[in-house]
């Protein structure tokens, strides 16, 4: 009983549209950001290397190399703030958490495109 | 004075705030509806307040021995008028009889200091009644831990795993010395030993109310509040200012 009350109450919070991708898909998120009174939309791009919680807590993870330098940025997915996921190009991966890329640099870290997407587009 | 609620606890969750999209971290309490059970006043009473009950207590079976927990005529008679030789030697007498609230007994009965001049008895009280506050302060009991030792009650470090400590890891160490600043020669007042830990009323201050949904009677507020799921809480207007 209670935990459907709690249920209810998160659901209030949940986007009507989730956005769309898998792991290991390279993605531009789109996040809204308040300087002041005005918004501005920034993009951060990556590979999702995870994907974790259910409901409101569900969140996902994205990684790019900036510089050189690895940088990871963990999005919860029913914020508001996150306006738009785009998927740019899907991976053929045969894991749920690609946390060996953090071991990889360089050409190691390219993951190899998924045939039945790369067909489609 | 404070307007309040009686409530029982669900559970925790977290809700994103529409326009700065920041997660809130929120405790749902499933807040009436109450009935005012009884009305006290200054004249009669010394003091004004009112007394709600939350949650309806089960009727007694027929078979009283086998399920002992529930409303007694005492409880039945407070809610409602039953009858009762004391009430026809009251009649008889002229005596007033006390207003009933005409409902179920009640599970929960707690009392409120407020103004009560605007209660009636037997009225409903919802969720709607805090609409209006933006903080609020929740009274409930916390966990009962039992009789506990000074590492889990107070914090205490307790004693090295070795160098030949013997079986005292995790006692408190020494209570007092001859220093004064230490007791002068016995333990001085006050000081932190095992003992009951938990299952003792807090009062949770300036809780921001995050939302109130009349129509589920659910109240959503900030951060933690004392006891377990399902434990029953007294959500109140905050008294604490600025």
């Amino acid at each position: 009983m209670s935990q459907e009350i709690l249920k209810k109450v998160a659901e209030s919070s949940l986007k009507s549209e989730v956005p769309q991708f898998a792991i290991g898909d390279t993605v531009d998120v789109h996040c809204l950001i308040l300087e002041g009174q005005k918004s501005r939309t920034q993009i951060f791009s990556g590979v999702v290397i995870a994907r974790s919680g259910s409901g409101v807590k569900e969140t996902f993870t994205v990684r790019r190399i900036v510089a050189g330098e690895g940088v990871e940025r963990k999005f919860p997915i029913h914020s508001p703030k996150i306006s738009k996921v785009e998927v740019k190009r899907s991976s053929e991966v045969r894991r749920a958490k690609l946390y060996f890329l953090r071991d990889r640099t360089g050409k190691a870290v390219r993951l190899r495109e998924r045939r039945d997407a790369a067909e489609k587009a | 004075m404070s307007k309040g609620i009686l409530g029982r606890k669900v559970g925790m969750t977290q809700v994103f705030d529409r326009e700065s999209g920041r997660v809130t971290p929120v405790t749902v309490i499933e807040a009436g509806p109450c009935n005012v059970l009884q009305i006290k006043t200054v004249e009669k009473d010394g003091y004004s307040a009112i007394q709600l009950g939350f949650l309806d207590k089960k009727r007694p079976a027929k078979d009283r021995r086998s399920r002992p927990s529930q409303a007694s005529r005492a409880e039945r008679g407070h809610v409602a008028n039953i009858k009762s030789k004391r009430q026809e030697r009251l009649a008889k007498s002229g005596g007033q009889l006390a207003p009933k609230a005409n409902c179920e007994p009640k599970k929960l009965i707690r009392e409120l200091r407020c103004d009560a001049s605007a209660f009636q008895v037997g009225q409903e009280i919802k969720a709607d009644i805090l609409s209006g506050a933006t903080a609020v302060d929740v009274i409930g009991y916390t966990r009962g831990r039992g009789y506990s030792g000074v590492m889990k009650r107070h914090g205490f470090s307790g004693q090295r795993a070795t160098h030949g400590v013997k079986k005292c890891h995790r006692h408190l160490g020494s209570t007092a010395s001859h220093a004064s600043w230490r007791g002068g020669g016995r333990t001085k007042k006050g000081k932190r030993l095992p003992g009951q830990y938990g299952n003792e009323r807090v009062t949770m201050r300036n809780l921001k109310l995050v939302r109130i949904d009349v129509d589920s009677n659910l109240l959503l507020v900030q951060g933690a509040i004392p006891g377990p799921r399902g434990g029953f809480v007294v959500v109140r207007e905050t008294n604490k200012k600025g």
